[in-house]
Parts: C-alpha cells; sequence; structure tokens
C-alpha cells in the first residue's frame, strides 16, 4: 500500500456565467498522504472550496464544468468513477463537514437518526444497530447526554454542538479521508479550540488524513503539517508548515503573514502598522496573461507581466509560483 | 487630574422581551445586558471583546439609542443623552457615528455613494448640491477611494472598499466618537489590514474616540489602548491593552486568549480547557455568570454575583478569586 492517499493532478474548474466562463481552479495540483494533515490556506475566492468539492463531485453542473485534471484516491481517478461508484465512496472513505452546520444538518430529521444514516447506506447496519453506534459517536464527539439528545433536532443544539454532530456524522464510517471546509469559521474562539482538539484526538485515533480548508492562518499553524497556499484559483506556494511561516518564498504568503495583526508579538502592538497587500484580487472574469498577483506585487517586474510562473522548487518539499526563484536579484530588500 | 470622559456609560441594562404579543405578556427577557459601566477618553479606542450573545453589540447600539436602554445611564460630553428629546438628541447625535460589520446589508444598494455618503448632511439645513459633491469627493479620498467611484452604486465594490464607503459616511459629519461593531469581520486578511491602517490614520488625524466592538482579539489587541471583556451580558475585566494580553486575571479572560489559535507552529497551542457553551441569557445563573465552566469555581461564586474591583491601578477584574485570594 503506497503512502500516497489521495493526488490531485492538474484540476482545472470552471463556472459558466453571463459575462463568459470563468475558471475558478485553474491546474492545482497536490498530494495527500496517509495521517498527514493537509492545510490550504487563501482568502475568499481563492477556488479552495470549488478544489475540495470537486474531490467529491459536488460542482454543481451547470453552471461548474470540471474542465481537466485527475483526481486519485488510492489510485483510482475519482474524476472517472460512476456516479453509483462515487457514491459509495462518498461518507464511507471520504467524508466531509462544511462551514455552516445549520445548512449541511437536515432540520426535519432527529440528530440521531441523521448519524446512523451513513451506517444504515454504508455498512447496511439494522437501523437498532445503527442508532446504537450513532449514541457511541455522539459520546465520543462529547455531545452531553447523548442517548437523550437523540431525539433534538438541529435547531435545539447551539452552534458548537451541531458542527459535534456534523462531526459524528463524518466519523462513522471510520473515513480515511476528512475534508473539512472552514469548519470552525462560524464559531466562536472557545468553542472553536474545542473542535480542533476534537478533531485532532479523533484523527490521531482513526489513523485518517485531514483535507483542512482555511482562511485561518493561526488554525493551519496549528493543525497542519503541509500548507498550501491558494491565490486566484492556482496553488502559488506549498511548504510544511514550519517553512511555510519560517521561510515563506511567494510575495502573497509574504504579505498574508505581514498584513496579520498579532495578539502574541510582544511590541505594543498599537505602534506597528499593519503591512498592507495593496489592491484586490483579479475577478476570476478577468484573463491576466502573467502571475495573477503582479498588480498588487511588491516586487513585479516585466517578465512577471508576459509570462505566468510555474511552479519552482525552493528546497526539499517547498515550491512557489513565483518568477523570483529564476531571478532572485528582482526581490526589492524594501518591501 | 485627568479629562473628563468623553463618554460615560453607568449601569446600562438592556432586557428584551421573549413571546408575548400586543396585549400578552412577554413570557420571558433576555437579559442581554445587565448592569455595564465604562468611560472613553477622547481619541482613545475602547475595545468591547467577547463572544456572540455576550452583549457588546446592543452596548453599542445602546449608545447611540438605537436602541433603548431598559434603565441606566449615558453621559455624551457631560450631557445625559437620555433624558434628551428626539430633536436635542438629533444634534448630539452628529457627534457620534457607527460603522456596521456587513459591507454587503449596510448601504442601501439604491443609492449612489455620493448619496450615501451625504445623507448625513441633509438631516437640517441642507447644503447646496455643488457643496455636498465636493465634500463626498473629499471623504473618498481621505478612505482611499477615488472621485470618479462617486455616481458607482454599491454593488460594483468589493467587501473593503464597501467598508471605505461605510467609514466615509460615517465620517461625513465630523463626528468625536465612532462606534465600530466587528468593521473588518466580514473582510479578508489582505483586505482586513487595509481597513485597520485606515482606522488607525482617520483617529490619528481627526483625534477620534472609537468603541472598537470584536470577537478577534488580535484585530482588537492592534487596535485599542483599554479592553473590557464582556461573559453574558456583563464586562468581566476591564484593562490597558499590554495588561490584558500580558496578566488577564479572570479564568474566561486566560480561557479566550489561550483559545486564539497563534499563527505561529511553533508554538502549539497548550490542551484546551475550557469546557462547555454559554448560557442561555434567558435564564443566566445565579451568582457569577461564569462559574458553571470556571474551574475555580467555588460557592460563593454560585450565589453572588461578584462586581468590578480593581486589581492593579486602571485593572478591574469581576471574581472572587480577587478577593484576596488571588489566582493560582
Amino acid at each position: 500500500m503506497s503512502d500516497r492517499l489521495l493526488g490531485i493532478q492538474d484540476l482545472s474548474v470552471s463556472f459558466a456565467t453571463p459575462e463568459g466562463p470563468a475558471r475558478a481552479v485553474d491546474r492545482v495540483s497536490f498530494a495527500l498522504n496517509r495521517g498527514e494533515t493537509l492545510g490550504v490556506v487563501g482568502e475568499s475566492g481563492c477556488g479552495k472550496s470549488v478544489t475540495s468539492l470537486s474531490i467529491l463531485g459536488l460542482i454543481p453542473s451547470p453552471p461548474g464544468m470540471i474542465d481537466s485534471g485527475r483526481i486519485l484516491f488510492e489510485d483510482r481517478n475519482l474524476l472517472e468513477l460512476s456516479p453509483e461508484d462515487l457514491r459509495r465512496i462518498r461518507g464511507r472513505d471520504i467524508s466531509m463537514i462544511f462551514q455552516e452546520p445549520m445548512t449541511s444538518l437536515n432540520p426535519v430529521l432527529p440528530i440521531g437518526r441523521q448519524v446512523a444514516e451513513p451506517l444504515r447506506v454504508h455498512r447496511g447496519l439494522s437501523n437498532a444497530q445503527a442508532m446504537a453506534q450513532a449514541v457511541e459517536w455522539l459520546k465520543r464527539v462529547k455531545i452531553p447526554a447523548a442517548h437523550r439528545r437523540i431525539d433534538d433536532y438541529p435547531h435545539q443544539l447551539s452552534g458548537g454542538m451541531r458542527q459535534r454532530v456534523m462531526i459524528a456524522m463524518a466519523m462513522v464510517c471510520r473515513p480515511k479521508l476528512l475534508i473539512a471546509d472552514e469548519p470552525t469559521t462560524a464559531l466562536d474562539v472557545t468553542i472553536q479550540a474545542q473542535i480542533l482538539s476534537l478533531m485532532v484526538g479523533l484523527k490521531e485515533e482513526m489513523g485518517m488524513s485531514l483535507l483542512l480548508i482555511t482562511h485561518n492562518l493561526g488554525v493551519v499553524a496549528q493543525m497542519a503539517s503541509r500548507v498550501a497556499v491558494m491565490y486566484a484559483g492556482q496553488v502559488v506556494e506549498e511548504a510544511s508548515v514550519a517553512d511555510l511561516f519560517d521561510r515563506p518564498f511567494h510575495p502573497y504568503t509574504q504579505g498574508l503573514l505581514r498584513s496579520m495583526p498579532r495578539l502574541e508579538e510582544r511590541s505594543a502592538g498599537r505602534a506597528r502598522r499593519l503591512t498592507e497587500i495593496p489592491g484586490i484580487v483579479p475577478a476570476i472574469t478577468e484573463t491576466l496573461i502573467g502571475c495573477k498577483f503582479t498588480a498588487r506585487c511588491p516586487h513585479a517586474f516585466d517578465r512577471c507581466r508576459e509570462k505566468a510562473p510555474g511552479l519552482f522548487g525552493i528546497r526539499p518539499g517547498q515550491q512557489a509560483r513565483c518568477w523570483l526563484k529564476e531571478f532572485p536579484e528582482r526581490r526589492r530588500a524594501d518591501a | 487630574m485627568p479629562e473628563a470622559p468623553l463618554l460615560h456609560a453607568v449601569d446600562l441594562v438592556k432586557h428584551f422581551p421573549q413571546g408575548g404579543g400586543i396585549l400578552a405578556k412577554p413570557t420571558a427577557w433576555v437579559k442581554a445586558v445587565s448592569g455595564v459601566s465604562f468611560a472613553v477618553h477622547r481619541g482613545e479606542s475602547f475595545g468591547l471583546v467577547g463572544e456572540s450573545g455576550c452583549g457588546k453589540t446592543t452596548i453599542g447600539r445602546m449608545l447611540l439609542r438605537l436602541t433603548e436602554p431598559t434603565s441606566g445611564r449615558i453621559e455624551f460630553d457631560g450631557q445625559d443623552i437620555l433624558g434628551l428629546n428626539r430633536k436635542e438628541f438629533g444634534r448630539l447625535r452628529r457627534r457620534m457615528q457607527i460603522i456596521f460589520q456587513d459591507p454587503y446589508s449596510s448601504l442601501d444598494p439604491r443609492m449612489t455613494v455620493e448619496q450615501i455618503i451625504t445623507e448625513p448632511l441633509l438631516a437640517g439645513r441642507r447644503p447646496p448640491r455643488a457643496e455636498l459633491r465636493k465634500t463626498a469627493e473629499t471623504l473618498l479620498d481621505k478612505v482611499g477611494l477615488r472621485g470618479t467611484d462617486l455616481d458607482k452604486y454599491p454593488h460594483e465594490f468589493s467587501g473593503g472598499q464597501r467598508q471605505r464607503i461605510g467609514i466615509a459616511r460615517a465620517l461625513c459629519v465630523r463626528p468625536e466618537m465612532i462606534v465600530a461593531d466587528e468593521p473588518v469581520s466580514a473582510l479578508d486578511v489582505s483586505i482586513q489590514a487595509q481597513v485597520i491602517n485606515l482606522l488607525q490614520d482617520l483617529q490619528q488625524e481627526f483625534g477620534l474616540s472609537y468603541i472598537f466592538i470584536s470577537h478577534d482579539l488580535s484585530v482588537v489587541k492592534h487596535i485599542c489602548h483599554r479592553v473590557s471583556v464582556m461573559y453574558l451580558g456583563s464586562i468581566v475585566e476591564l484593562a490597558p491593552t499590554e495588561v490584558f494580553i500580558r496578566s488577564p486575571r479572570h479564568p474566561y479572560t486566560k480561557g479566550l486568549i489561550a483559545a486564539v489559535p497563534l499563527p505561529d507552529p511553533h508554538r502549539k497551542a497548550a490542551p484546551f480547557a475550557m469546557e462547555g457553551d454559554v448560557p442561555s441569557p434567558i435564564d443566566p445563573p445565579p451568582g457569577c455568570p461564569f462559574h458553571p465552566r470556571c474551574r475555580y469555581a467555588f460557592d460563593r461564586c454560585r450565589m453572588e454575583k461578584p462586581s468590578l474591583a480593581t486589581a492593579t491601578e486602571g485593572h478591574l477584574v469581576a471574581c472572587w478569586l480577587n478577593e484576596g485570594r488571588g489566582l493560582s
């Protein structure tokens, strides 16, 4: 059995819009090993969610379309599977949790039945067996008095409790891969900490892989072993979590890290001005010839406007989509 | 003798009715804010932090009388604003403005940017059109937008740009105080930094006071001179920002700070200790509002609510552990 669990290769996804096709994901490649946590970070519209939805075949079509690429899960290309085959994998081998648990839970079904459902569908358990396991799982995700709460409806639970139910539902079939798309973004910070520590515990216990999609660099630093940074539909940098935070190469990654106000900084926070990334993200309908970050990049030079850079190796395990690798003398010391 | 505060809130209380109808009595009361007092000085940024439902937004709204307090007193520049009639308050209201969280829902989609920004000026004597346009242009320039944007509509702008428009609107009447309710929470990190810098520049230029309401401790730490932490309708700790970050005393504040995931892979968070959820504000626990989640809670905490008491100069804590027992 190889170490590689998931491999995304040259994935491109576009959406039909009144202004013509918009490429939301542009030749994205990354891989995830067994037991590993890969963080995918980026700002709104960078394509991180579309990438994750593609893995499970959840891109609505139309308007969405997978233009090219392969998604290899245990050496099978998910993009070529029949809907039935994909359904067998979804919820059993690969599960997903979303940002807003209220929109992913069925509001008219008691939570116990929802947690039990994957067990009946994928494992063929009887109602009673499935329900017994559902109660066990609700206990494991620390729902207080789980056996009494199985008849509760989602609206009777707090946001944190709903996210626990979602996690239980995602975990019951012991998936090999959990995709978590902004799992704690809608939660308060103390509840976020509870959910993250729950996810870490379950992941270690079950040996599953985690694809964590988030805009929060703090969450990534605490959870991920490797990180892919996305910008305007592309992976612009990929590195181990330590390299990414200690030695970011891409000007966008550097800008993101510098623009964050930091709680842990010792200096009087107010004195320091935050470093801005000027401008805004280009619209995905815009056709840009060169590097998509050019307009906001402090180091941009002719080459960046003329030709899109490929991914260059920076050091073992670190790659960046930036011409500065080839032309290091162009990096401005003052920026 | 320090300068008199610009704003002084004394024992603010807000209970919202639940259920009931036109004739029927409410079936319950949501105790959103229960006895909150603080003062804000000229040119100061005062932070109100806490998690959803702690009452921070309700306080912001009460300061501008967008929500009428159930009881309490609010003084602005020495004047008791709750005692003012509509007209008198209208005049005073120009001196205090508000910026909202969601730049998508707080701007009227049918108005042009010029109309949005200058609307506050139309109350009372109406300035000539040319003057309005000039004012709007100057304001747009101040917040980093272009004069050519004046005739555009909100949907033509990104979230960060819309927030700039909201800030320009608030600045239009030359206020002395701005209540900023989660002004950067809906924005992406790179855009958030732009808006934070803008808010700080404007404060310098106009000597503004900010009541900065946020759940994001890193942002509050960056912007505010003093911070108050709210839990279930009460301030549990109030301190200068550095003291708040370096030596918090209330167990809730400590938990809150420890819960923030640090963007540093070499400093992994300690296993997290604060269990449970925030209780319902309809039926808050007796005694200290935090005692059901507090690992230091003892008998007195369950029976008697601690009030804010001075721990060190300028550092107030509402915790019985502070009463000569000291935190371990």
